[in-house]
């Protein structure tokens, strides 16, 4: 492989060589990786095999699709598609009915175990999993018959994450995530709603150039994407220190951009890296806090769709408290040795003084006792 | 012809350079700390805003000061007329005592330069023992000195006034025992509303001012005795044992007294379990009441209390024990909570050494010059001291 | 004089000293009906030290710096350049907020302004001064005289002085309504009311903050509820499961009460709140005080005795001993 393999694949993406190598050099940076790993990325993208891709959709709004195909970096779509081969995808293929189902077959036989499975939306079980059905089969069916070929399974938004929306409330149709269906398996998610598509691309990019799952926290979400704190990072954070919050949407502190806090904004307890790579792939500056609406909690099971949207956050970073000072901290200075040596002296000399004193005084007195016996011997 | 001579003798002995020096460095030190404010050289702080400066220069020091007060009770009230020799000395002792200590307030005050506001009556405070103690100490600084005026009269020859001030004295002199009565008992008081920051062993709540005011007044007997002691000895004079042993029997009353409401108190309160954690505060308790039982040990035997070695072992032992029970009270049995911590920086301890030295100090200057001491009869005066 | 009429005088100047005051004992001091403060709730409070932040910028005060960190404010203790703190009581692996054992808690400390105040009741000048509306313990360092009484009187360690000026002052927490500042007297705010996030810490009277108090100690703990915003009154609140209270308002009944009162999820000694008995110190002080110097009979009367007695023995001054001693 060399560079005018490169060239052809730029060539094909419709976008120049320099743009490509950006935006393999950005992916990598969003993994956290060095720069080296962005030109490795280019070149196993172009090459010649692009990783199969299934896609498959339980209770979902497309939202998380439409994410992918809407940016505005130079044809992110064309990069999406021609870095992958999507050839099972219920909203953007050709083919429908039958044909689309006999293809996805035919990819899965083909590639199987190496493919990589990414699923979308809830998965319902209540009632034998009859809500979602697709071809004659639920939805839990296909998901668990694709998962087992797969080399490696996404769950993209929160839906498939821990089941969001469907999930809200009553929970009507019993739904829950993916890897709740999928016992023993790795699942990766990437809650959100919809979840940034770097987030996505990264996380692919990684398994395909590495062959590797990038390191996940304890809610199977990518620590590089996951795993700090919104409050943490950002952009309002002065204002929270300092007290300055909005009180409704309109008001003074609203206008000057103040913390979003008392209007429910979850960053206290939300992770994910909306404050540096923003919401979608929208650019200037637009993310929830951003354009002044509190942080909704998407990426975050039990707070996103759970807890009420002007309901306070609790604030999880004073876990444990450790910049806290104590009930009871030190102030004042103890002994020192000066003060010490000083009392010592004091304390010698007032009993070296009274020993002194009470010699004398016993010498004082015989002495007068024995001119006094002396004078009556005189007079008498 | 009176019956009081100044010793005479050399003023500038080696002691009394020590003492001169010790005096400066305190002075100096005060500058200091009129510069840079109290955090400068004291370690007061937060959590322990009085430190030695307020118990030791004030609290123990007015005790200190009690022998004129003890003495004009005695000899002017009681009528005992044959302790009259020892008035003088005792009041030269209590006007140093009490002018060291308001200036030791005032040091200490930080904001010292809005003091006058304690004598504007628009702004006293009638519920603050505080006010109490600033004006009472105040106004017996002023009556000590015209208690004192006599012996300066003397001196000048001025037999007229002196004559006239004598018609008027026991005016002052009562007051002279009022004031003290009422400002010793308060500087009791003024721990009571500190409430739980003084710890058990020491919060008598509304016994504080009972047992303050006994412990002045054994103070002010064992410091006549302690004085008379030292007089003897350090100018060379006849002993006072005789007079000073017939103080005694007082001081066993007295000392038995407290005891008794002391030791009362604690148990009724149940605090008296904590004398015995074994904790400094509880060592600090036991040491004081050892101090207190020494001389009642003492004193009440017949043949000990007539000697003077003994009634000057008692009279030490007693004013240790007065002063360590204000300052066990004030400062040692002190809990803010918190973290706080307080022991006295090594200047601010320089400077209470430096006001005993400017007490000592002026009053040998006094004694050699002017007509404080009683007359010595035959040539036994202290002309080799 | 004999010894039996010097008993007699003693005793009769003592009697007069105790009885005269016995019958007028000073008890607590009771709240003025408009008397205002703030509810602080540990078990809402987000350790945000947004209200630590406000104080300072109200009040106008440095940050409190450590030779380590230059850049912020690390007061880790009242001052005089801190008159508002949030701590944290911490214990074993400090996971879950408002419990005793492996937990935390805030705790947001200043001055509590006292129904029946210590500083007020020891202030020899009345620099010290309780607002006889609203209750607020506020301080005149122009007539100060820096005895620092007001210091060693407070059960909560809250009046600061400020020892390394040579000038210092007097500090202390006069719910924003301060000379010049005046928050209260304009209808808004006190500064760590204003920027609580939470609700935390609510301004009102004391009536209604006490009610909203037992309101809150009869909540179902875990159970969804509405906090106010600011005050009892405001149109914002938030929804939040109620905690499991400890059944104690702090500063209902301690010394008399205090008009800034504490709800907490672990006992509040925890918390460096200190056991207080509900009569106040200061009306004990006064009724010693004034048991002896009511109108100053006592005085007045000894005196007297003290007087005749002097008068009559410096009559026969100079060595006349009349004494019957033997």
């Amino acid at each position: 492989m060399n560079n005018n393999e490169l060239q052809q694949v730029a060539d094909r993406l419709g976008v120049s060589r320099r743009s490509f190598m950006k935006f393999c050099t950005g992916v990598a940076a969003t993994l956290g990786l060095s720069g080296g790993a962005g030109i490795q990325m280019a070149h196993a993208v172009a090459a010649a095999k692009r990783p199969t891709v299934i896609w498959l959709s339980g209770q979902e709004c497309t939202g998380c699709t439409e994410s992918l195909l809407r940016s505005s970096h130079p044809a992110l779509e064309n990069l999406i598609l021609d870095l992958i081969s999507l050839d099972y995808h219920e909203t953007l293929s050709t083919p429908a009915g039958h044909l689309a189902e006999d293809t996805r077959h035919q990819s899965m036989k083909e590639n199987w175990g190496k493919y990589v499975l990414v699923i979308d939306g809830a998965i319902p079980m209540k009632d034998g999993g009859i809500y979602c059905k697709i071809a004659g089969k639920t939805i839990h069916e296909h998901v668990v018959e694709a998962a087992e070929g797969a080399a490696a399974i996404i769950a993209i938004g929160s839906c498939a994450s821990w089941g969001g929306i469907p999930a809200a409330g009553i929970n009507p149709t019993g739904c829950v995530g993916a890897h709740e269906v999928l016992p023993g398996k790795t699942v990766i998610n990437i809650p959100g709603c919809p979840p940034n598509p770097y987030n996505f691309l990264s996380t692919v990019m990684q398994l395909v150039t590495f062959g590797t799952v990038p390191e996940l926290d304890q809610e199977g979400r990518p620590k590089f994407a996951y795993g700090r704190l919104i409050h943490e990072n950002c952009e309002r954070r002065p204002h929270f220190d300092a007290g300055r919050f909005a009180l409704e949407f309109g008001d003074e502190g609203h206008r000057q951009g103040h913390c979003l806090y008392k209007l429910g904004c979850k960053g206290p307890e939300t992770f994910a890296n909306c404050p540096s790579i923003e919401f979608g792939d929208v650019g200037g500056g637009a993310w929830p806090v951003g354009v002044g609406h509190p942080c909704f909690g998407c990426t975050e099971k039990g707070v996103g769709f759970t807890k009420g949207i002007h309901q306070l956050a609790d604030v999880l970073t004073v876990r444990p408290p450790n910049t806290y000072p104590d009930i009871a901290e030190p102030v004042g200075t103890g002994v020192s040795a000066g003060a010490a040596a000083l009392l010592g002296v004091v304390g010698g000399a007032v009993v070296g003084a009274t020993a002194m004193a009470v010699k004398q005084l016993g010498r004082i007195e015989k002495d007068e006792a024995e001119a006094s016996s002396a004078d009556q011997t005189d007079n008498g | 012809m009176s019956h009081h001579q100044a010793t005479g003798g050399r003023i500038l002995t080696i002691p009394f350079l020590l003492l001169s020096l010790l005096a400066l460095a305190a002075v100096w030190i005060l500058g200091e700390r009129f510069f840079y404010g109290l955090g400068s050289v004291t370690n007061i702080n937060d959590g322990f805003p009085w430190g030695i400066w307020v118990v030791y220069d004030v609290v123990v020091g007015t005790g200190l000061a009690c022998g004129g007060y003890v003495l004009a009770l005695t000899v002017y009230i009681a009528n005992k007329g044959r302790y009259h020799p020892l008035v003088r000395p005792a009041l030269l002792a209590s006007l140093f005592g009490y002018s060291l200590g308001g200036i030791g307030a005032l040091v200490d005050m930080g904001r010292y330069w809005n003091f006058y506001q304690m004598f504007n009556p628009s702004q006293q405070n009638y519920n603050s023992v505080m006010l109490e103690v600033g004006l009472c100490v105040s106004a017996y600084a002023i009556i000590l000195l015209i208690e004192f005026l006599p012996v300066i009269l003397e001196k000048i020859n001025a037999d007229a006034w002196k004559r006239k001030l004598e018609k008027v004295l026991f005016v002052f002199i009562a007051i002279g025992v009022l004031l003290p009565s009422m400002h010793q008992s308060s500087l009791g008081s003024l721990l009571i509303a500190m409430g739980h920051k003084v710890t058990p062993l020491w919060q008598s709540l509304h016994l504080m001012p009972v047992l303050a005011l006994i412990t002045a007044i054994l103070l002010g007997f064992s410091i006549v005795i302690f004085e008379g002691s030292m007089v003897s000895v350090g100018l060379r004079r006849p002993s006072e044992s005789h007079l000073l042993t017939g103080l005694t029997k007082i001081i066993v009353g007295l000392l038995v007294l407290y005891l008794v409401i002391r030791f009362a108190d604690l148990i009724m309160r149940g605090a008296l379990g904590h004398a015995f954690a074994g904790d400094l505060r509880g060592n600090m308790f036991l040491i004081e009441t050892l101090l207190f039982v020494v001389p009642l040990v003492i004193l009440a035997q017949e043949q000990l209390r007539r000697r003077g070695p003994y009634l000057l072992v008692a009279a030490v032992s007693l004013i240790l024990a007065g002063a360590l029970y204000r300052f066990n009270a004030f400062l040692i049995g002190w809990e803010p909570g918190g973290g706080y911590v307080y022991f006295p920086s090594a200047k601010e301890i320089l400077v209470s050494i430096g006001m005993v030295a400017i007490e000592i100090v002026g009053y040998l200057i006094i004694v050699k010059t002017f007509p404080v001491l009683p007359r010595v009869h035959g040539n036994a005066s202290g002309a080799h001291a | 004089m004999n010894r039996r009429d010097f008993l007699k005088v003693a005793s009769s100047g003592a009697l007069i000293a105790t009885s005269s005051g016995t019958v007028e004992a000073r008890g607590n001091l009771e709240p003025p009906p408009e008397a205002v403060g703030m509810l602080y709730d540990s078990t809402l409070c987000i350790g945000c030290k947004a209200c630590v932040s406000k104080c300072k910028e109200v009040n106008d005060m440095p940050a409190v710096t450590t030779a380590e960190n230059l850049q912020w404010d690390q007061a880790t203790e009242l001052s005089a350049d801190t008159l508002n703190i949030i701590k944290a009581y911490k214990h074993g692996s400090a996971e879950t907020k408002d419990s005793e054992t492996d937990g935390f808690a805030f705790i947001k400390r200043n001055c509590m302004h006292c129904v029946d105040a210590g500083c007020v009741s020891v202030c020899p000048v009345q620099a010290m001064t309780k607002d006889p509306k609203t209750g607020i313990v506020s301080h005149n360092p122009e007539v100060c005289i820096g005895c620092r009484y007001c210091v060693a009187a407070c059960p909560y360690n809250i009046p600061k002085y400020e020892y390394d000026d040579a000038q210092g002052q007097i500090q202390k927490c006069q719910l924003c309504n301060q000379k010049g500042v005046e928050r209260i007297d304009q209808g808004m705010l006190p500064g760590c009311v204003e920027v609580c996030p939470t609700g935390a810490n609510i301004f009102g009277t004391r009536d209604e903050l006490l009610t909203e108090a037992r309101r809150r100690l009869a909540m179902k703990p875990g159970e969804d509820n509405t906090f106010p915003l600011e005050t009892i009154n405001s149109p914002h609140g938030h929804v939040a499961p109620a905690a499991e209270y400890q059944q104690h308002i702090f500063g209902e009944h301690e010394g008399g009460g205090t008009q800034v009162m504490v709800l907490s999820g672990i006992p509040h000694t925890k918390l460096g709140l200190p056991d207080i008995p509900e009569r106040s110190y200061a009306s004990v002080s006064e009724t010693v005080q004034h048991s002896i110097y009511s109108n100053m009979l006592a005085p007045a009367g000894l005196l007297a005795g003290l007087l005749y007695f002097a008068r009559r023995n410096t009559a026969d001054e100079e060595g006349n001993d009349t004494e019957e001693e033997q």
